[in-house]
C-alpha cells in the first residue's frame, strides 16, 4: 500500500511513451537476432576462404579503428542531443542530432572507402563464402547506419516543425535507442571481426 | 533497354500450361465476378471505409480469418492434386496431360507439395492464429485497442501481399519453387533451381514474415502493457497466456527465417556464397539456420490452440481449469524448450552421437510439458458438467488423436530410429497429425466457440458436429496409410512408384480419406450458411451464450468497435465468473461509469506500403531494378508520410458511449 501512495501515477502520454520504448526495445531484440545469426555465419565461413584472400590480408586496423572512433563518437553527440531534448532545448537538439548525422555519414563514408578497396583488389563478396559474410555482415550494420541517417534527418525537420512535444521527444528517445545498438553491434563486429581477422 | 524496362520477364513468363492457364483464369475470374458484385451492390466505399482501412483489431482478425479461409481452399487443392497423383502414379501406366506417370510430370508436382506445405504453414494456419488472436485477446485483456493500431493493420496487409505474392507465379511465371516447403540448399540454389520459382518464395516468406514479426511485437507490447486494472500475469486467460507464448517465439524465431531466406537470396542475386558448394558455401549451415525458426514455428502453430482448448474444456465442464499456474508453467516450458531440438530434423547430418543423443533427449522432454497440459484437461473435465457442444467435440477429438501423433514423434525423437524414417511418409504422417488435431482443430473449435461474440449468433451445432466426425474420420482414413507406408518405406515427395511395392492400395485408401475431409471442410461451409440464414433463432442475447468465464463475455454480441463502454477492472483469475457471481447481469453500465474514450482513425496507409513493398519485391524476382528502386523507396515515403501524421485518434464522448451501449444492449431483447 505504501509503495502506491509514493509511485506517482504516468500520464497518459507518457504512459504511450512508456508502451512505444517497449516496443522499439522489442524490435531491437529480433534485430539483435539477425546480427546474432550473421555473426554465427560469420564465424562458420570464416575460414572458408576457397584459395582467396583472408581476413589478414585484407583488414587495416587503422581504417577499422577510424571507424569506430567516429561513431562511438556520434554515439556521444547522440546523447547530448537527447539530453538536450529533455532539457527542452530544441535548436541544441538540432544541433546535436546534426553533429551526430555528420559522423554517422562521415562512418559510411570510411567503410564504404575500405570496401571498395577490397573489391578493387578482386576480394568481392562473390569470391568465397568469408567474403560473402564479412561483406554480409559489415553491409546489414552499414545498411542500418544509413537507415538511421535517414531517420535523424526526419527527426530534425520534425523538431524544427513541432518542437520538443511528447511524440518528438519519444521518437527521439528511440533513435537513441537505435544508435546506440548500432554502436554495441559495430563494437562487436570490431573486436570479433577485425581485432579477431588480423591475428 | 528492354532488359531496363523489363528485367528478365518476356512473353514466355505468362501463363501457357494448363495449370498456369487454368489458375489465371480463375483468379482472374473470380476477382472479377467480386468487382461486379462490389459495383452492383455500390458495396466499395463500404468496403473501403469500414473493413480495408480499420484499425479495429476485431475487424482486421475478421480480414484474417476470411483471407486464410481462402488460403485453406488453396493449399487444400494442393493437397488433393498431390493424393490424386499418388494414387494413380503406380508402374507403368501411361500418363495424361503430357505427364510420363499420373497426370503431373514431376517438376509440377514438387511446386505443388512445396506450395502446399507453404501455404498451409504461413497463411492458413498461421492467418487463422493471427485472426483470432486479433479478435479475442484484446478482449480477454479488457483493451479496446493494440498498444500500436497502425502497425496491426501493417502487419494484415503485409500478411496479404505475401498471399498474393505466392500466388503471382500462376500469372507472371509460370513456376514456382520446386524444393519442399524449406527450400533446402543446394537445391535451391540457382545453379540447380534457375528460374524465379524460388525468388518468388524468398519474398513471399520476407513479405508475410515481417507482418508476423510486427504481429508478435504488437501482441507481446498489448498482452504485457494494457491489461486492464488489476489483471497480473497470473490473472490472464490461458488463452492469452499461449499467444504470448507464442508470440514471443515469433520474435525470437521469425527474425532467422528472415535472414536465413534473404542469404539464400544473396546467393542466388549477387552470386554469394552461402550456401553453395562451391567457393566454401555451407549447405548444412542453411539447414541448422532454418530449423532453428522452423522447430520454434510448429510450436507458434500449436500453443495457441493449447489456450483455446483450455478455455473450450473449463467452460463446457463448466469448471475452472485444473491446475492453472502447472498450465502456464507447461506453456512457457514448451516454449524454451522448442529453441533446443531443432536438430532433431536432420539427425542424418552426421553431427556425430552425442550431439544426436542430445538433441534426441531434449525432444523427448518436450513431451512432459505437453503432457502436463493433457492430464490437466482431463483433470478438469472429471466431474464436470461436460456439454457436448461442437467445440468440446473438436477438444476430444484432438485429445485422442494428437497423444497418439505425439507418441509417433517420441518415436522420431530417438535418433536410431529417426534415420530409418527419416524423409519417409511416416514423418509426414506424425506431422500432418499434429498440426490437423492441434492447430486445425483448434482453430475450428475457437471459430465455433467465439463466432457468437463476434456475429451475435451461434452456429448451427448438428451440422458442426457433422462436420466435426467428417474430419475425424477423414483424418484417419487418410493418414494412417501413411504411417504404414512410411514403415514399408515409401519416401515422402514421391511422385511415382513401381507397382511390385503393393503401395497402391493404401495410396488410394489415403486418398479416399482426402475425400472425406473435403466432405467435412464443405459441410462446414454448409453450416455456415444455415447458421446465417436461421440466425434468429440462435441469436445470442446476453453476449454469454456458453457461461463462459473471461472478461470478452461480459460484452453484447455483436462486439461494439469500442469493445468495452467501460473499462473492466478486474481482481482474480476466471474474472467474468467472479463477476457473475456477485450478481453481474448483461446490460449497460450504470449511468456515470461512462467515460470519454480514445479510439484510433482509420488509415489507407498500411494498404500503400504493403502495395509498394510487393512491388519491389516483383521488382527484385524479376531483376527490374528500377521497379525494386521504387517500391522500396515509396514503402519509405509512406513511412515517412505516416511519422509526420499525429492525427490517428478521436474521441468518442462518454454520452454517445453511453448511448451506443444502451442501444447494443437494447436491440438483444
Amino acid at each position: 500500500m505504501d509503495n502506491e501512495q509514493t509511485i506517482t501515477p504516468m500520464t497518459e502520454a507518457e504512459e504511450r511513451t512508456d508502451t512505444q520504448v517497449f516496443g522499439f526495445w522489442l524490435y531491437l531484440m529480433t534485430d539483435l537476432i539477425i546480427f546474432g545469426v550473421l555473426f554465427a555465419v560469420y564465424f562458420v565461413l570464416r575460414g572458408a576462404t576457397f584459395g582467396g584472400p583472408a581476413s589478414y590480408d585484407l583488414f587495416s586496423l587503422r581504417s577499422a579503428l577510424a571507424e569506430t572512433i567516429v561513431l562511438l563518437t556520434s554515439s556521444f553527440t547522440c546523447g547530448l542531443a537527447l539530453v538536450a531534448a529533455q532539457r527542452g532545448k530544441a535548436n541544441q537538439t538540432i544541433g546535436w542530432l546534426a553533429a551526430t548525422f555528420a559522423l554517422g555519414a562521415a562512418f559510411l563514408a570510411l567503410e564504404l572507402t575500405e570496401l571498395s578497396r577490397f573489391v578493387a583488389t578482386g576480394a568481392s563478396p562473390e569470391r568465397s563464402a568469408f567474403l560473402s559474410a564479412f561483406f554480409t555482415l559489415v553491409g546489414t550494420h552499414g545498411l542500418h547506419i544509413g537507415v538511421g541517417l535517414l531517420w535523424i534527418a526526419v527527426a530534425i525537420v520534425q523538431v524544427r516543425l513541432r518542437g520538443l512535444t511528447a511524440g518528438t521527444r519519444s521518437k527521439l528517445t528511440r533513435f537513441a535507442l537505435f544508435w546506440h545498438f548500432l554502436d554495441i553491434v559495430w563494437i562487436f563486429i570490431f573486436s570479433t571481426v577485425y581485432l579477431y581477422g588480423i591475428i | 533497354m528492354e532488359h531496363f524496362l523489363l528485367g528478365d520477364l518476356t512473353w514466355s513468363a505468362l501463363p501457357h500450361q494448363w495449370f498456369t492457364v487454368g489458375a489465371t483464369a480463375t483468379i482472374v475470374a473470380g476477382l472479377a465476378v467480386l468487382a461486379g458484385l462490389l459495383t452492383y451492390l455500390k458495396k466499395w466505399k463500404w468496403l473501403w471505409k469500414e473493413w480495408l482501412t480499420s484499425t479495429d483489431p476485431k475487424k482486421i482478425g475478421i480480414m484474417y480469418i476470411v483471407m486464410a479461409s481462402v488460403m485453406l481452399f488453396r493449399g487444400g487443392l494442393d493437397a488433393a492434386m498431390i493424393w490424386l497423383q499418388q494414387a494413380m502414379s503406380a508402374g507403368n501406366a501411361p500418363g495424361f496431360l503430357g505427364a510420363a506417370h499420373g497426370y503431373l510430370d514431376a517438376n509440377h508436382f514438387q511446386q505443388i507439395f512445396t506450395a502446399h506445405g507453404d501455404i498451409m504453414v504461413f497463411f492458413v494456419t498461421m492467418g487463422f492464429f493471427f485472426g483470432l488472436i486479433n479478435l479475442i485477446v484484446p478482449l480477454q485483456i479488457g483493451a479496446r485497442d493494440l498498444a500500436f493500431p497502425f502497425m496491426n493493420s501493417l502487419g494484415f496487409w503485409l500478411y496479404v501481399a505475401g498471399a498474393v505474392f505466392i500466388n503471382m507465379f500462376f500469372v507472371i511465371g509460370g513456376q514456382f519453387a520446386g524444393s519442399g516447403w524449406l527450400s533446402l540448399p543446394p537445391l535451391s540454389e540457382l545453379q540447380y533451381s534457375p528460374g524465379t520459382g524460388i525468388d518468388y518464395w524468398v519474398w513471399s516468406l520476407q513479405i508475410s514474415g515481417l507482418g508476423s514479426l510486427l504481429g508478435g511485437i504488437n501482441f507481446v507490447a498489448t498482452i504485457l502493457k494494457m491489461r486492464a486494472k488489476g489483471m497480473t500475469l497470473m490473472k490472464m486467460p490461458l488463452f492469452t497466456w499461449t499467444s504470448l507464448c507464442s508470440m514471443v517465439l515469433v520474435i525470437a524465431s521469425f527474425p532467422v527465417l528472415t535472414i536465413t531466406t534473404l542469404l539464400l537470396w544473396a546467393d542466388r542475386f549477387f552470386g554469394m556464397h552461402f550456401f553453395t558448394t562451391t567457393a566454401g558455401g555451407n549447405p548444412m549451415l542453411y539447414v541448422n539456420l532454418i530449423w532453428m525458426w522452423g522447430h520454434p514455428e510448429v510450436y507458434i502453430l500449436v500453443i495457441p490452440a493449447f489456450g483455446i482448448f483450455s478455455e473450450v474444456v473449463s467452460t463446457f465442464s463448466g469448471k475452472r481449469i485444473f491446475g492453472y499456474v502447472s498450465m502456464v508453467m507447461a506453456a512457457i516450458g514448451i516454449t524454451l524448450l522448442s529453441f533446443l531440438v531443432w536438430l532433431h530434423h536432420f539427425f542424418t547430418m552426421g553431427a556425430g552421437a552425442d550431439v544426436d543423443a542430445f538433441f534426441g533427449i531434449m525432444t523427448g522432454v518436450i513431451a512432459i510439458p505437453t503432457a502436463v497440459q493433457i492430464f490437466n484437461w482431463i483433470a478438469t473435465m472429471y466431474r464436470g458438467r461436460i456439454r457436448f457442444t461442437t467445440p468440446m467435440m473438436y477438444f476430444l477429438g484432438f485429445a485422442g488423436i494428437f497423444t497418439m501423433g505425439g507418441m509417433a514423434g517420441v518415436l522420431l525423437s530417438i535418433p536410431g530410429a529417426d534415420f530409418e524414417l527419416h524423409n519417409s511418409l511416416f514423418l509426414v504422417a506424425h506431422f500432418h497429425t499434429m498440426i490437423v488435431s492441434a492447430a486445425l482443430f483448434g482453430i475450428f473449435a475457437g471459430i465455433t466457440y467465439w463466432f457468437p461474440k463476434v456475429t451475435g449468433f451461434t452456429l448451427n451445432e448438428r451440422i458442426g458436429r457433422r462436420a466435426f466426425w467428417l474430419w475425424v474420420v477423414g483424418y484417419f482414413v487418410s493418414f494412417i496409410p501413411l504411417y504404414i507406408l512410411g514403415f514399408l518405406g515409401a519416401t515422402r515427395r514421391l511422385d511415382h512408384y513401381a507397382a511390385s511395392t503393393g503401395w497402391q492400395p493404401l495410396f488410394i485408401t489415403a486418398g479416399v480419406g482426402v475425400l472425406i475431409i473435403a466432405a467435412g471442410a464443405l459441410t462446414q461451409v454448409w453450416q455456415v450458411i444455415v447458421s446465417i440464414r436461421e440466425r434468429d433463432e440462435h441469436r445470442d442475447t446476453t453476449g454469454d451464450p456458453w457461461g463462459g468465464h473471461s472478461l470478452e463475455w461480459s460484452t453484447p454480441s455483436p462486439v461494439p468497435y469500442y469493445s468495452f463502454a467501460v473499462a473492466p477492472e478486474v481482481d482474480s483469475r476466471d474474472a467474468f465468473w467472479e463477476m457473475k457471481k456477485r450478481g453481474w447481469k448483461p446490460g449497460p453500465a450504470a449511468p456515470g461509469t461512462y467515460k470519454d474514450i480514445v479510439m484510433a482513425k482509420n488509415t489507407g496507409m498500411a494498404i500503400y506500403l504493403s502495395g509498394f513493398v510487393f512491388l519491389g519485391a516483383f521488382g527484385l524476382v524479376w531483376h527490374i531494378i528500377w521497379l525494386a528502386v521504387a517500391g522500396i523507396g515509396g514503402a519509405i515515403a509512406c513511412f515517412i508520410i505516416q511519422s509526420f501524421d499525429e492525427d490517428t485518434e478521436y474521441i468518442l464522448p462518454a454520452a454517445e458511449v453511453e448511448r451506443l451501449d444502451r442501444m447494443a444492449w437494447e436491440r438483444n431483447k
